[in-house]
């Protein structure tokens, strides 16, 4: 990636009608092994994309891509206006540029990764704390305001060993919410879970698409997907392969691996 | 067997007895911080990426890992000033090859402490934007110190009955106290059982703490 490509990219900020994440071409390589190829995916403004697919075909290394826990060995990345090139061969990004990028991308894991030696509030507090440096009052005030958003305000001085698996990922949730992400990254989020604990994480992914956050959501949730994406890309081997709204990608497929994936998930 | 135990020899010399201990308190104390410090910055550089800084203080790790203590503290003590050509005070080559012991053992402690704490730690800790320092400072090693502390103490305690082996480079250590009062009182049961028991009753608590610290389960 280029730093270069990385600025801030003025004559983007008159045009706020571009969607808020471009994904061109972008490809992860390890050694031998195409993890993402190619892939291509633009989500505008306040839209939940979904994206479903088999174990391994490449949607989490995807999701790390964006985020740039992965680097992309190709391709172009573009979320609100920072864009960058990768795989040019030229200077890289530097570790306080792709911190900053991250900073503005959150993410929540399949495994919460609850900072343990925090209590709940900590937690949620400690992004605004070190990372923004805003004073106490201010973090603490921004993060008792998620918490109580997710339904966990009593819940503020416990620590993660104390929550159940629902309630430590709405915690996660709340701690990437606390930066105020201008795009939040769901990676399997409820696949930890227990099944009488996926519902109230769902929930709150729900509230949050109806206040228009925008989102990409990694998912074997078949029905919440249908029900509150606004678009949905099947990956498999690597690759896009088959991208459209949730009526054409569960009712309407024709691709037969897709068809296939499909049935596995009716009952 | 009528053998008959005479601990009067024990309490000859009080004085003897005080100073060997102020001397092996004070050789531990002062090993153990030196070899901490030397742990940590071994250990940070095993943890580095770089094989100029890894395969060097490796090497180090690894050598006083694998020979003997008291070879060490009979080469330091002997060879050392020697090999360099330089004067090194007799109570600071003593203590050398303590130190490097300790700090080799640390090395590894401080090393698997940090890489034990689950990746996942640091992939959450980056998303929300922290620099890898301020993710080593405020994520990782506030969890990983908790986990070094028990073999730490563990190691200190060692430590602390590894000073006996100074007695032979002549450090007036409670070993060499021991044998003083043995050559001249002909009662090495009765002094040796003593000594035993005096290391024992310093030992046990730090022991025990120990104990305590694996056993706190807030992390």
């Amino acid at each position: 990636m280029t730093s270069e490509a990385a600025r801030t990219d003025g004559a983007a900020r008159a045009a706020d009608e571009r969607p808020m994440i471009e994904i061109e071409d972008l490809h992860k390589r390890y050694g031998e092994l195409e993890a993402v190829k190619a892939a291509r995916l633009t989500v505008g403004r306040g839209e939940a994309q979904f994206i479903i697919g088999p174990s391994g075909c490449g949607k989490s290394t995807l999701l790390r891509c964006i985020n740039l826990l992965e680097e992309p060995t190709g391709g172009r990345l573009r979320i609100g206006d920072v864009s960058i090139e990768f795989g040019t061969g030229r200077k890289t990004l530097s570790t306080r540029e792709q911190a900053a990028f991250r900073a503005r991308v959150g993410m929540v894991f399949q495994q919460f990764h609850l900072f343990p030696h925090m209590t709940a509030l900590q937690n949620v507090m400690e992004g605004p704390r070190t990372v923004k440096r805003l004073p106490l009052a201010e973090a603490q005030e921004i993060a008792e305001g998620l918490l109580a958003k997710v339904g966990l305000a009593a819940k503020r001085d416990v620590y993660p060993r104390h929550l159940s698996g629902g309630q430590a990922q709405r915690v996660a949730i709340a701690r990437a919410l606390a930066m105020a992400p201008e795009v939040v990254l769901f990676d399997e989020v409820t696949s930890a879970l227990d099944p009488e604990l996926v519902d109230e994480v769902l929930a709150v992914i729900r509230q949050l698409t109806e206040e228009g956050m925008t989102m990409i959501v990694v998912t074997h949730e078949m029905s919440f997907a249908r029900e509150v994406a606004s678009a949905v890309s099947f990956m498999d081997h690597g690759a896009i392969v088959e991208h459209g709204s949730p009526r054409a990608i569960f009712e309407e497929a024709d691709n037969p691996r897709l068809v296939a994936f499909l049935r596995r998930f009716r009952r | 067997m009528g053998y008959n135990w005479d601990f009067g020899a024990v309490t000859l010399h009080p004085g003897l007895w005080f100073w060997g201990f102020v001397v092996t308190i004070g050789y531990s104390i002062a090993t153990i911080a030196a070899g901490l410090l030397i742990g940590v910055v071994c250990g940070m550089a095993l943890l580095s990426r770089h094989r100029i800084l890894t395969a060097p203080v490796s090497g180090f790790v690894q050598l006083f890992r694998c020979t003997p203590l008291l070879i060490q503290i009979i080469w330091f003590y002997y060879a050392l000033p020697v090999a360099v050509n330089v004067s090194i005070p007799a109570w600071l080559a003593a203590g050398l090859g303590l130190t490097c012991y300790m700090g080799a053992f640390s090395a590894e402690i401080f090393r698997g402490g940090i890489q034990s704490i689950d990746r996942g730690q640091w992939q959450a800790a980056r998303a929300i934007g922290m620099m890898p320092r301020q993710v080593m400072q405020r994520i990782v090693l506030p969890q990983a110190t908790r986990r070094m502390l028990p073999p730490f103490v563990n190691q200190s305690v060692l430590q602390l009955k590894n000073t006996s082996l100074l007695s032979v480079v002549a450090v007036p250590d409670l070993m060499y106290s021991a044998q003083i009062l043995v050559s001249e009182t002909f009662r090495p049961l009765e002094i040796y059982t003593s000594l035993g028991l005096a290391y024992f009753v310093i030992l046990y608590p730090m022991q025990k703490l120990a104990k305590r610290l694996e056993r706190r389960d807030d992390i």
